[in-house]
């Protein structure tokens, strides 16, 4: 539920390079006591002139110089590793079942090995790539959906506007793991069907904010002054609008990656997801319910979902602080 | 649900739209009232919405519902088939089967579930105390400590225990809850004895006389004193799980709200004027951050409640996250829309409370 409420923060950053600095850019001064001095002569010498990624460049360490920033990008690079090399790492073969069965952690299996005989680290190194990989899919498919119909909505307003936010109010009015099951299970479990479901559920925050974006955008001299030069609808949004939309919605989707990681791995545990051979972590907790002795089984995979999202979620909230320093590092 | 924009601008706020004009200078019950009403038709549209959106889903996609409550053995026989499309209105149209149950939905008729079949309204009747139990201690108890840990880390920002208390919400918005409820039923039941094992009592103890179907709240007030120990102590492991995440999301809502008022020229004066710590806080910080804090105490009750459904079957608990996961997984859609519909309704109403709680908490937002 964090994002939907952090979506009513409205746009993360002022406008950008085309657009005269905007009057709340000066209030900050008035109230340097929560930035600490530090932050100061960095925001003096120019927010405004330089590009987006070397703003980030400049930015993103300091949210990431500190120790647990350093272990929480560590932890997040080696597992986007592991989704592409997991399976060449993985020292078996995460379907084979070629050892005895319930070895507890040791020397054979260094996390144990499963009902089948199958080797947990194995599955679990394997299974990066489904949940992670899905997880990343799921967010860009969600930011590419919400932020279009907010543009839509916001740049078109009227009818447009009332249908999308109409719509969109409705999706957010349902409860969150509900909707998504009701979904899987009405499209039938497969890893697919789950990212569709939890589509269905994650594009409504994207749409709110690049909306509230957009609207205040829209009134912007030089959004105006594109207008009037006969720019349209189309060449406008490409040229003014969504130059200026996109650094605060990629730090949304960053900090979206946990969540939707843990709605994947929800319904999978519901099985709802991915089905039972292919190693997916949450459905690797699911199979655990039934050997309940057998505390490695669930243990590993939990871990594995566990520090994939804290580590992104840190990442996340560092992104943020970075491109906005007064959204209050929470 | 925009409770930033309200608070800034005291003038004509709380309108839904944010429609600015003309204050109304009418009598202030009036424009409550009119104002509720508003709230009430945006609610029931919503979750008219609602009904058609669940109606759709469960009718328009490849699932086959009959198949998923009988099972294939039964599907596969032609006249078994017929009498239960009969007997369930589904050999009607789609639009006629959604007609009639909105007609029953009018008369609080939520029709009955295909695979309990009983009457989905009694079906909620029973899980909705269990839930609500788990959920309301859960609610109380992340308040209390989220708010505690929040201000702790405001006024210590930047410390050693800004820094940890940070972390520490940061990890209980990560915890997988399904895993984490399977790891505390492991350790605290399975290995170290400390917990009850799965359900609401323990066997062989009998449920109190039904009161408010908590069973807790029931047995005090029947005065049975072992059955209530019994039934707080299955509590506390799920109540647990439910805590944890609730207690991360609202450390950090509330660390910024406070971070913010901590900020305001009258909590410097107060401290000027050498107000001690304790009248400072409760006086003013606390009663100042409360509006956006309250706000997300209502989001996280709603999810609080979605989220049952992957702690309750862990715990074996009879609640509406069992019932709903199990109505889901054999496609019994109005058993499902009965669940869907409740929380919607939960969720419209604690926005809606909310939204009203701002007028008593801070008599400057007007309803206008």
């Amino acid at each position: 539920m964090a994002p939907s409420t952090r979506s009513e923060d409205g746009p993360l950053t002022a406008g950008g390079d085309q657009a005269a600095p905007r009057p709340g850019r000066a209030g900050h001064q008035s109230a340097p006591s929560r930035q600490g001095p530090q932050n100061h002569p960095n925001r003096a010498d120019g927010i405004g002139k330089r590009s987006l990624t070397g703003r980030l460049w400049r930015r993103l360490p300091k949210g990431i110089r500190t120790p647990v920033g350093l272990i929480a990008a560590v932890v997040a690079l080696a597992w986007i590793a592991m989704c592409l090399f997991g399976a060449q790492v993985a020292p078996h073969d995460p379907l084979a079942q070629e050892l005895p069965r319930f070895t507890p952690p040791g020397s054979t299996a260094w996390l144990g090995t499963d009902e089948l005989g199958r080797d947990v680290l194995s599955r679990i190194l394997s299974g990066a790539r489904v949940t992670i990989g899905l997880a990343l899919a799921l967010v860009v498919m969600s930011m590419v959906v919400g932020s279009l119909l907010g543009l839509v909505a916001g740049y078109f307003g009227r009818w447009v506007d009332e249908t999308v936010m109409r719509f969109t109010d409705l999706v957010m009015a349902f409860p969150t793991v509900i909707l998504a099951m009701v979904t899987a299970a009405a499209l039938g479990a497969s890893l697919f069907n789950a990212v569709l479901a939890a589509l269905v559920v994650s594009w409504p925050q994207y749409a709110r904010v690049v909306r509230s974006m957009v609207l205040s955008l829209r009134t912007s001299e030089f959004v105006a002054s594109g207008r009037l030069l006969g720019f349209s609808p189309a060449r406008s949004i490409r040229l003014d609008i969504l130059p200026n939309v996109s650094g605060p919605t990629l730090v949304l989707a960053s900090l979206d990656i946990g969540t939707a990681a843990l709605l994947l791995s929800g319904l999978s545990f519901l099985g709802l997801g991915a089905k039972p051979p292919t190693p997916e972590w949450g459905s690797m907790v699911s199979s655990a319910v039934q050997h309940f002795d057998k505390w490695w089984l669930g243990v590993f995979p939990g871990l594995a979902i566990l520090t994939v999202v804290i580590s992104f979620n840190f990442l996340g909230d560092a992104l943020r602080d970075a491109f906005d320093p007064e959204a209050g590092e929470a | 649900m925009s409770p930033d924009s309200e608070l800034t601008d005291p003038g004509p706020a709380l309108g839904p739209g944010g429609e600015a004009g003309p204050v109304r200078r009418g009598p202030a019950h009036a424009v409550l009232w009119r104002y509720i009403g508003k709230r009430l038709l945006i609610a029931v549209g919503l979750l008219w919405g609602m009904t058609l959106v669940t109606f759709a889903l469960t009718n328009l996609v490849p699932g086959d519902p009959v198949a998923a409550a009988l099972g294939q053995r039964a599907a596969d026989d032609p006249a078994i088939v017929e009498r239960f499309r009969q007997q369930y209105g589904l050999d009607q149209s789609l639009a006629g089967q959604y007609w009639d149950y909105l007609v029953r939905l009018v008369h609080l008729d939520l029709g009955t579930s295909w695979q309990t079949h009983n009457p989905v309204a009694r079906d909620l009747a029973k899980a909705i105390p269990a839930t609500m139990e788990i959920a309301f201690g859960a609610i109380i108890m992340a308040a209390l400590i989220g708010i505690s840990f929040g201000a702790w880390s405001a006024y210590r920002k930047g410390k050693m225990a800004d820094q940890i208390l940070r972390l520490v919400s940061l990890a209980g918005i990560s915890l997988p809850t399904f895993w984490v409820a399977i790891v505390f039923f492991y350790a605290f039941y399975y290995r170290l004895g400390w917990a009850p094992g799965s359900g609401r009592l323990s066997p062989g103890m009998p449920a109190p006389p039904k009161i408010t179907g908590m069973y807790t709240v029931d047995a005090l007030l029947t005065g049975q004193w072992s059955v209530f120990m019994d039934a707080s102590a299955h509590l506390v492991l799920p109540t647990a799980v439910l805590t944890l995440y609730t207690i991360g999301l609202l450390t950090r809502f509330s660390r910024t709200s406070f971070l913010e008022v901590l900020d305001k020229g009258y909590i410097e004066a107060a401290k000027a004027k050498g107000l001690p710590g304790r009248t400072i806080f409760f006086k003013y910080v606390l009663r100042a951050g409360a509006i956006p804090i309250l706000t997300v105490i209502g989001l996280a009750f709603g999810s609080l409640l979605s989220g049952t459904v992957l702690v309750e079957s862990i715990f074996g608990w009879p609640g509406l996250g069992s019932y709903a996961y199990q109505a889901a997984s054999r496609l019994d859609l109005l058993a499902v829309m009965g669940v869907g519909l409740f929380v919607g309704l939960v969720y419209l109403c604690i926005n809606l409370v909310v939204d009203l709680a701002y007028g008593f908490i801070d008599p400057r937002v007007r309803v206008g």
